[in-house]
């Protein structure tokens, strides 16, 4: 996925030329064609993401577009407050691209994890919060979130990830997307942890359950019609997301079940269980051992149904 | 500088003063310490140094200008009302319920190019604009006004660095450095000393000036960049709560409020003065 981005961020900086790239020396492998094809709008900050974000918000302050651009955490948490008081505050046009959402990093432990992001990230004024799912998704946001004029946050994935679109497909700030209908539950999600969500749906699929399947790529703003036609047309919602149990995306759906008078549907949310993930393993495998794997999504619909 | 300038800032300076002292008092919040010590510069640089129009604030050639130390936002407000950015009225209308003026600097005010309040976000914003206008080649100039406790921030030293890397001339930070924080004397805290060797030997051609000699001020900034292809940074020595005697290099002005009494015994002191 983080290719996809990489490609479509540079063909986009070839046409239009306020496009900038704000690093703190992460991005091998990935970042060195658009350093050398735009030297000028391209700056490497050195391992200072404070800097990084302000320097982005100053270049975004002259008109400009600004990328930071780093693994996990680094570009969120260690800069909230200049995210907050400088990007969020002054609605400068900076996107903030993480690499790696959620355990992509799984064996590197707890400082290369972000599963605090969305919570924190939605809860900043003027902040757009997107994850891409694969790598269809990942290119139709590149689109809208550069098109877009203000502060984006976006949870990219890491390497690999399998496609869960058929192909490319168009996609919107304060969108979904809908991979499959049916009438059983509807299983929400948002990231590259979908691939459990839609593996589970499948194989409950053969078992006569017929679930609707939903990515909510865009979490903030979020896809309301989506969730109240989920509570209304189908028998209940599981949320499955790769991050902390409190305030993430199933905390989002929750608030606008509640908001919208339709909370009496049968929920369910799986996440993270708010401990830090102390154990070590690839994402798939973290996946398992924290709730988010395929047999919990489909135990978690069965127990909606009974 | 002509005497008809010079005597033009004198005044602009302590009627800053003077709208600071009412402001601080009648909203009954604090920093007049650090309003009192950047008094006599902004005066000379809003006169004589930046190209700005308060007629037209957003101009595109302006040159960008960022309070750092937000907390002495009242003295920028008080000299951009009084250069007509916007009306004197306002001022009335600092730091109380539904008033227009916040106790830490706003975009949302005409003249004011950002928002800040915590420490340590000036210098980054303003690299980013330096390089930005060198990118798109444009002429304008980036100034930054830190404080001693923007100097704490390790974020003001990552833009230190930064900005020396990429040569970034076009900026200028300016230091209104007096020496004393919150708490106490910055040299018991965090000593800053030697600031103009640190930052030359970081990259930056600097100097170090009298910041209540406005004379001394303008000529410190009439030419600039100091050396080609360096940012530059001026230090001000300055006397934190300048301009009132019971104030002066004294840290409990950071925070302290004014009552009736000393704001009558403040108001002497500034308007008598010569």
């Amino acid at each position: 996925m983080r290719k996809a981005f990489n490609k479509e961020l540079l063909s986009i900086a070839k046409r239009d030329p306020r496009v900038f790239m704000i690093l703190a020396d992460i991005g091998y492998g990935e970042i060195e064609e658009f350093a050398e094809t735009f030297p000028d709008r391209f700056i490497n900050c050195g391992v200072a993401e404070q800097n990084m974000t302000g320097v982005a918000c100053g270049v975004a302050m002259e008109g400009n577009i600004a990328i930071t651009y780093s693994i996990a955490n680094f570009p969120t948490l260690r800069c909230l407050e200049q995210i907050r008081n400088d990007v969020c505050y002054h609605n400068a046009n900076v996107k903030i691209v993480i690499i790696g959402g959620g355990m992509a990093y799984g064996e590197l432990g707890i400082s290369h994890h972000s599963t605090e992001d969305i919570a924190i990230m939605r809860a900043l004024p003027n902040m757009v919060v997107l994850a891409p799912c694969d790598k269809a998704e990942t290119v139709a946001l590149t689109d809208a979130m550069m098109e877009y004029d203000g502060p984006v946050y976006f949870r990219c994935g890491y390497k690999g990830e399998p496609d869960l679109h058929d192909g490319p497909i168009n996609a919107k700030i304060g969108g979904s997307a809908q991979l499959r209908d049916g009438q059983a539950v509807t299983v929400f999600f948002a990231g590259t942890v979908g691939v459990n969500a839609k593996q589970a749906v499948d194989e409950l699929a053969t078992e006569g359950i017929d679930c609707r399947l939903v990515s909510l790529y865009s979490i903030k703003p979020i896809d309301k019609a989506a969730i109240i036609r989920a509570a209304t047309e189908t028998k209940g919602i599981v949320v499955l997301e790769e991050h902390n149990i409190c305030g993430g995306v199933g905390s989002a759906v929750a608030e606008v079940l509640m908001d919208e008078g339709v909370g009496n549907v049968p929920f369910k949310r799986l996440a993270m269980p708010d401990v830090n993930a102390t154990k070590v393993g690839c994402q798939a495998w973290m996946r398992e051992q924290y709730g988010l794997g395929v047999n919990d999504v489909k135990k978690a619909v069965k127990s909606l149904l009974k | 500088m002509n005497e008809v300038e010079l005597t033009k800032c004198h005044e602009l300076a302590r009627k800053v003063r003077i709208h600071c002292l009412k402001m601080v008092h009648k909203g009954k919040s604090g920093h007049i310490g650090s309003m009192l010590s950047m008094a006599d510069i902004l005066p000379v640089l809003y006169t004589l140094i930046l190209n700005v129009d308060p007629k037209n604030v957003k101009k595109l050639d302006r040159d960008r200008f960022i309070l750092s130390k937000g907390h002495g936002g009242a003295a920028l407000l008080a000299t951009l009302a009084e250069l007509g950015f916007f009306p004197l009225e306002w001022l009335d209308e600092y730091y109380c319920d539904n008033g227009k003026l916040s106790g830490h600097i706003s975009h949302h005010i005409p003249g004011v190019e950002f928002s800040t309040g915590s420490l340590g976000h000036g210098l980054p914003v303003a690299c980013g604009m330096a390089m930005a206008a060198k990118q798109m080649g444009k002429k304008h100039r980036v100034f930054c006004l830190c404080s001693d406790g923007d100097l704490n921030e390790g974020s003001t030293w990552e833009a230190i660095m930064l900005a020396a890397q990429h040569h970034w001339d076009n900026l200028t930070m300016l230091v209104d450095y007096n020496r004393l924080q919150a708490l106490g004397k910055s040299r018991d805290i965090i000593d800053l000393e030697s600031l103009k060797q640190k930052l030359e030997i970081f990259g930056w051609a600097a100097r170090e000036e009298n910041g209540h000699d406005q004379k001394t001020i303008y000529e410190s900034l009439r030419d600039l960049p100091l050396c080609d292809n360096k940012p530059s940074a001026v230090i001000f020595r300055t006397v934190k709560g300048k301009g009132v005697s019971f104030m002066e290099n004294d840290y409990r002005w950071h925070y302290g409020g004014l009552t009736d009494e000393l704001l009558a015994q403040a108001l002497k002191e500034v308007e008598e003065a010569i």
